[in-house]
């Protein structure tokens, strides 16, 4: 447990020292679960070495949420005042999302098993 | 009493206990809409209301929730290797297509709202609404929105994907497991994962394998769509 902690909070570690240094373009967050991925995937570490503390900390995460969701209170005004922005945008943009992503990789794995049944 | 009811303590403990009851309360019905997040949200705001408490004090009792949010987006690096068997074969169509839906998610949202009449601020909050939380509201932070308006964006975006994901994929007439999964995951988050396993375990797999790629696409793909607009 300690030493799996100590893994994650290296990353997160590393990750905001390349954030800083690259001028905060990515949140250091992210970076360090790039590295944490790739160092896994290069077999620099141990899968093991982390399993029970990743999987405990991202099995419940929308816990650690709570305290950011909650600060809505301040911004009742806003959120009632756009509704409609907030409303059409969120629901319109999520179709297109779900409808782009769904089109393109079922376009690309048809073609490529048209390819193969060619060959 | 007053100081008790502001303690770390209790109001650590209630959000926890709010939150288990979120949980209990989901899991008893299986409604969609019943997160246990928004549930939290709905019975903790009128709570502190109630109680005087304003929300800058509540939010420097319970930061150290907020600061796990850093350590979990990590450890999702983690959860993405794990999936990582899945994607044989098929790593170019992933990339590409979660590329092209995170630009199309982002400069959607921020179009319908601008012409909507939403300002700056909101626009912000609004364009990382399809990632994870966690990489959602570090994305704002840095672009200059509002953490607890992103955080209930994304909410909204999930729940509404994950409701209406699995019948519209139908619609569309997709056939593949790969794309179904990636779909839902790309635009809803855990959300949609937890409608993709509905689905099926590839779906499923894939959808939280979206997750992560499409937390990482946005962040890149933020300020490229903020220098162009």
């Amino acid at each position: 447990m300690i030493r799996g902690s100590f893994i994650i909070l290296l990353f997160y570690f590393l990750g905001e020292l390349l954030s800083y240094l690259l001028g905060g373009f990515l949140p250091g967050s992210v970076i360090g679960m790039i590295l944490l991925f790739l160092s896994l995937f290069f077999k620099l570490i141990q899968p093991e070495a982390v399993r029970a503390v990743a999987t405990s900390i991202t099995k419940n995460m929308a816990l650690f949420f709570v305290p950011a969701a909650v600060g809505l209170m301040v911004y009742v005004d806003v959120v009632s005042n756009n509704f409609w922005a907030i409303f059409l945008g969120i629901t319109i943009s999520t179709l297109l999302t779900m409808f782009t992503v769904g089109f393109i990789q079922e376009r690309m794995e048809n073609r490529r098993n048209r390819n193969r049944n060619i060959k | 009493m007053d100081a008790l009811i502001r303690s770390e303590i209790f109001l650590l403990m209630l959000v926890l206990g709010v939150f288990l009851f979120g949980v209990f309360l989901y899991k008893k019905t299986k409604i969609t809409l019943l997160q246990p997040l928004l549930t939290s949200m709905l019975l903790l705001i009128p709570f502190l209301k109630w109680t005087n408490i304003d929300y800058d004090t509540f939010y420097q009792q319970t930061r150290i929730l907020n600061f796990m949010l850093g350590p979990s987006v990590v450890a999702l690096g983690f959860v993405l290797y794990e999936q990582i068997g899945h994607i044989k074969g098929n790593v170019l169509s992933i990339l590409t297509a979660v590329f092209v839906g995170s630009f199309v998610g982002i400069v959607s949202v921020v179009l319908i709202a601008k012409w909507l009449g939403a300002d700056a601020l909101l626009m912000s909050s609004l364009a990382p609404k399809s990632v994870t939380t966690p990489i959602a509201i570090s994305l704002a932070e840095k672009s200059g929105g509002v953490p607890a308006l992103t955080a209930t964006f994304v909410v909204i975006c999930g729940i509404f994907g994950g409701m209406v994901g699995p019948v519209v994929l139908r619609r569309f007439g997709f056939k593949s497991s790969i794309a179904k999964g990636l779909a839902m995951g790309a635009a809803s988050h855990a959300m949609g994962t937890a409608r993709a396993l509905e689905m099926g375990a590839l779906e499923g797999a894939i959808s939280g394998l979206a997750i992560g790629i499409m937390g990482i696409m946005t962040a890149f793909m933020i300020p490229v769509v903020e220098w162009l607009f």
